[in-house]
């Protein structure tokens, strides 16, 4: 049984409540970029990369039995953190529900906040990108 | 120094705390602060002063005239130029590169040559770009050597009879080299060229003399040298500025215009078309006599202090790699920490209230020469202190053992 986007982003939430200092959230999110698979450098191509990172990101995108499956990497470590957790959310689940997520729980955890206006927009195009494949993906059903 | 406190309450934003830490601003070269007088005399000019300039006959146009004009002698006096009406103010360095490119775009011919160098800022490279796509002149680059130095010998076999302009950066942003100016200068006149000085770096750290420097152009920021943003100059010999074709056309620049035939305003006036940025312009006259106040050679010595405390500090991090290490180096120092991605220092550090800067700088071809995609930049202003520089390095140390 697959759990739901809002079900994950409420795990995440519930997790994110027990830190209340920055040192000890960006820990985490440096633990996480740490944990998250590297991808292959011939998969690091020109049409993957995102724009409006100040680090490179990576994101590839597969689909198998109607399920999304996504794929990233960066030169940065807060940003893998920041991608792992969107992976989390949005990886493994069908295209239309990637489509249609509000992902509230980006400003609930204040990660939004938490970091700089350049780093913002660079998350900002991470889920775009994520969403641009669902939509790639929906499509050819 | 004078008093450290009584030098830093003339910055009131350098008292604030970010993220409930003291702010520590090392981003000098990016911006610097501003001034008391500088800020107070904003106020003062939209209170009581503000009006357009060089048109009304009434009261307050002619203050605000008064007080605009007597900012280009104040500049004019700073930079030691001959006359007043070779201060062109502009936006800021990038317009008054622009501006020549622009004029230089109707002078020159196929063929022709402008020299810039591998350090340069890419508002020194592109308008030039674009000016060779527009003219069929051909763009020549004097190479870095691996410590960040100009190579002259490379410069001395690119200067020829086709050579129009060579256009150098006083001190690079990214890695703190000063340039030999005067020497560039004088060879590149050997060759008939002309030469632009782009001072964006400089004029808040060193003495500019653009005539015993016999400099054809010189450009700078108010910004970055304690002034507001949104002013800049262009500096220009009256001779080569008169030859010069107008930038853009509009009110203040002209002297009579009909559909048949316009004529053209004297300098300044001819390149300062449009209502400019008269507050800015008035108001950074307090920047440059708050450092002519306390004295260039005294910012000069008290920053090439902090340069030299700052390198030997960080020099002793393991792994840390400093990119540009010319012998004449500004108050500038880039770089990066093996395994840690300049970025991510970036965001710690600012989460400890300090703010430097990271990135490429806007100068990829120096990233490119040293392999990398960026660095962290740390830039010092007169303002600094020796204490901010230990809280800096023990907030480098902390980031250090997050990150590895």
């Amino acid at each position: 049984m697959n759990i739901s986007i809002e079900e994950i982003e409420k795990e995440i939430i519930e997790e994110f409540e027990l830190f209340d200092n920055w040192i000890d959230k960006y820990e985490y999110l440096i633990d996480l970029g740490k944990s998250l698979p590297k991808i292959e450098e011939h998969e690091k191509t020109a049409e993957n990369i995102i724009s409006g990172c100040q680090s490179q990101v990576w994101l590839n995108a597969k689909k198998k039995d109607n399920k999304v499956h996504f794929f990233a990497d960066s030169d940065a470590i807060m940003t893998k953190g920041i991608i792992a957790i969107l992976i989390r959310v949005l990886s493994h689940q069908e295209p239309n529900e990637i489509i249609n997520a509000n992902l509230d729980f980006i400003n609930t955890i204040g990660l939004k906040e938490q970091l700089s206006p350049t780093r913002a927009n660079g998350l900002v195009s991470m889920i775009k990108k994520m969403k641009i494949y669902a939509l790639g993906f929906e499509k050819t059903l | 120094m004078r008093n450290e406190k009584e030098i830093r309450d003339l910055f009131p934003l350098l008292d604030i705390k970010v993220n409930e830490r003291p702010l520590i601003y090392f981003d000098n070269a990016a911006t610097t602060q501003k001034s008391r007088e500088v800020i107070a005399e904003i106020e003062k000019f939209y209170l009581h002063e503000n009006s357009n300039i060089h048109r009304g006959v009434h009261h307050l146009s002619q203050i605000s005239t008064d007080n605009f004009e007597k900012t280009r002698t104040t500049v004019q006096n700073f930079i030691n130029a001959e006359y007043n009406h070779e201060i062109i103010f502009t936006k800021g360095t990038t317009e008054s590169i622009n501006l020549l490119a622009s004029c230089y775009r109707e002078i020159l011919k196929k063929d022709d040559e402008i020299i810039i160098s591998e350090m340069e800022h890419h508002s020194n490279i592109v308008p030039w770009q674009i000016c060779c796509q527009n003219t069929g002149a051909k763009l020549k680059i004097i190479p870095i050597d691996i410590n960040g130095n100009l190579d002259l010998k490379n410069f001395k076999k690119l200067l020829n009879s086709k050579t129009k302009l060579v256009a150098i950066t006083h001190i690079s942003n990214s890695l703190g080299t000063i340039n030999p100016i005067e020497n560039i200068i004088k060879l590149s006149h050997e060759k008939n060229a002309k030469v632009l000085i782009d001072g964006a770096q400089s004029a808040a750290h060193v003495k500019i003399d653009v005539q015993s420097l016999d400099a054809d152009f010189y450009c700078f920021s108010a910004h970055k040298l304690f002034g507001p943003t949104g002013v800049g100059v262009l500096y220009g010999k009256e001779k080569l500025l008169n030859l010069l074709p107008p930038y853009q056309g509009g009110g203040e620049m002209i002297k009579d215009v009909s559909f048949e035939k316009t004529t053209y305003a004297p300098l300044p006036f001819k390149f300062e078309a449009g209502t400019p940025n008269i507050c800015g312009v008035v108001a950074f006259k307090k920047a440059i006599e708050l450092i002519k106040r306390i004295g260039i050679d005294k910012i000069q010595e008290h920053e090439d202090k902090l340069l030299a405390y700052a390198t030997k500090k960080l020099k002793k991090i393991k792994g840390l790699k400093i990119y540009g290490e010319a012998e004449l180096k500004s108050a500038i120092i880039s770089f990066n920490i093996d395994g840690i991605h300049h970025y991510d220092l970036g965001l710690i550090l600012d989460k400890m209230g300090i703010a430097i800067r990271t990135g490429h700088h806007c100068t990829q071809p120096v990233m490119k020469k040293f392999k990398i995609a960026g660095t962290a930049r740390i830039s010092f202003a007169y303002y600094n202190t020796f204490d901010e520089i230990d809280e800096c390095v023990k907030a480098i140390e902390k980031a250090k053992k997050m990150l590895l």
